[in-house]
């Protein structure tokens, strides 16, 4: 079970509350967590990476575990405390001030 | 009695503003999709209750949101954008080629008669078309081949800001970028011609009259005559009496050429509505006073109508798709400010008041006239 938090807005367009819980075949990636998440929530294709290219989005960050896992490779397997559900896993929006 | 829906599309939300048709007592309900830039939202002609709304994020990109209730409850429709073929490169700020690159959706143009055709303006320019609702897009990529590769982005972005849909002629729409010009299809949408002949830029093109490059504010017609468009051009107001094969300037004794919006009124084609702003980097009122023009012949003279405006250290900005009229009797005039506020006017512009003083940053006005 992969735990992961949505950034406020990202709730909103998948309408859920809280964290979503997601099952992921074998050992979880970014690519295969991204995947689940918007073969679950398609609402939220194009939001988090882009549409063809699925690269991810300039302003979207991926936390676990204290680590910025923003400019790992898509297939990088997540730390173990994410595949056990211990920690979730972060998507957040980059700060932006002004 | 009939009744009034103002649409309005902020940095940081939707609201919408209703009221019967004495237009005296507004309910304001919003923000709609909080936290978003929502650029632009627009009713159906031919089935009011469906709107469709441009809902954009620097964080998270572009949704497109539907309505089949007036607004009380949306859905989420396609959001894919996708140049036609390989999408090719334009020109960029320091003279090189540069690919195009999907942004965001300007502007949402519901069909004339169908509720589920609905055109949306994108920057990078490009035209796009569902005839599902939203459900899908496709590119009308001849758009691009109009000399694509010379179209340049302003300040603002490259982007198809102004859709119009010609009601005596389906197969004829208008549209307008910024910075490359006004652009007519006669087979709607397979081939397109620049309409740009009479611009000059002088201060913005190394050639005065070329062909594309324009940077074209807003476009407006009336329903009755549709060959007949007026133009707020970076600076100038034009007029073409052809359908954009030439234009003519109607500037007249306006305090200043430069503006964003213009609009026509309901009931009478040759009256026309701007609000000058005083520079391309004062983006403000000429002294401090917010003024609209309204010209009752077709442009050249103008008057300013100021009763119930801010005619002292008003220093705001009206974009390009902040103005609107509705369809009543005397015409209502409604637009938007970047300070938030939205003034209405029940008599043609005469008097002013604002529905509501204090929202975001205003970035679109549309109105429903509804029965």
């Amino acid at each position: 079970m992969i735990r992961v938090v949505l950034p406020y807005h990202l709730r909103t367009l998948a309408r859920v509350d809280g964290e979503v819980e997601l099952e992921v075949e074998g050992p979880p990636s970014l690519r295969s967590v991204l995947d689940a998440l918007e073969a679950r929530y398609p609402s939220l294709c194009g939001t988090i990476r882009e549409h063809g290219t699925l690269q991810r989005r300039p302003f979207v960050r991926f936390f676990a575990c204290k680590e910025d896992l923003s400019h790992e490779p898509p297939d990088a397997l997540l730390p173990a405390a994410i595949t056990t559900g211990a920690e979730p896993f972060m998507i957040v929006g980059a700060m932006a001030g002004g | 009695m009939s009744r009034i829906r103002v649409l309005v599309g902020t940095r940081k939300g939707a609201f919408i503003l209703t009221a019967d048709g004495r237009r005296q007592q507004w309910e304001v309900n919003g923000p709609l999709f909080a936290g978003w830039e929502m650029y632009h939202l627009k009713g159906s002609p031919v089935a009011p209750e469906r709107l469709y709304a441009s809902q954009t994020s620097g964080w998270f990109g572009q949704q497109v949101q539907r309505s089949d209730d007036g607004g009380k409850t949306w859905e989420q429709v396609d959001n894919k954008f996708h140049y036609e073929g390989v999408p090719g490169t334009h020109q960029w700020y320091d003279g090189t080629q540069h690919p195009w690159e999907f942004k965001r959706i300007w502007h949402l143009e519901p069909s004339l008669t169908d509720p589920d055709t609905v055109y949306a303006g994108a920057e990078d320019a490009a035209l796009f078309k569902s005839q599902d609702g939203g459900k899908s897009w496709q590119e009308l990529s001849g758009l691009r081949n109009a000399k694509g590769h010379l179209w340049q982005p302003g300040a603002g972005g490259m982007c198809v800001h102004t859709v119009l849909l010609d009601p005596s002629n389906p197969s004829r729409v208008f549209v307008a970028i910024s910075a490359a010009g006004v652009f007519r299809t006669d087979d709607a949408g397979q081939t397109w011609q620049a309409a740009n002949r009479g611009l000059k830029s002088p201060y913005e093109l190394p050639d005065p009259d070329a062909e594309v490059g324009h940077c074209v504010h807003r476009i407006a017609m009336h329903r009755s005559r549709p060959g007949v468009l007026f133009m707020q051009k970076h600076w100038d107001v034009m007029r073409s009496d052809n359908a954009g094969d030439s234009w003519s300037e109607i500037s007249g004794n306006l305090p200043s050429d430069f503006g964003f919006p213009i609009d026509v009124h309901a009931h009478e084609p040759e009256t026309i509505y701007v609000v000058p702003i005083k520079s391309d980097s004062e983006h403000f009122p000429p002294d401090g006073k917010l003024r609209v023009y309204r010209s009752r012949a077709g442009g050249n003279e103008w008057e300013a109508l100021t009763e119930g405006l801010p005619q002292k250290d008003c220093y705001v900005n009206v974009l390009r798709d902040a103005m609107a009229v509705d369809a009543l009797d005397p015409c209502g005039v409604y637009f938007g400010t970047t300070g938030g506020q939205v003034y209405a006017s029940a008599d043609n512009g005469d008097t002013w008041s604002a529905i509501v003083r204090d929202l975001p940053a205003v970035l679109s006005v549309e109105v429903q006239t509804l029965p």
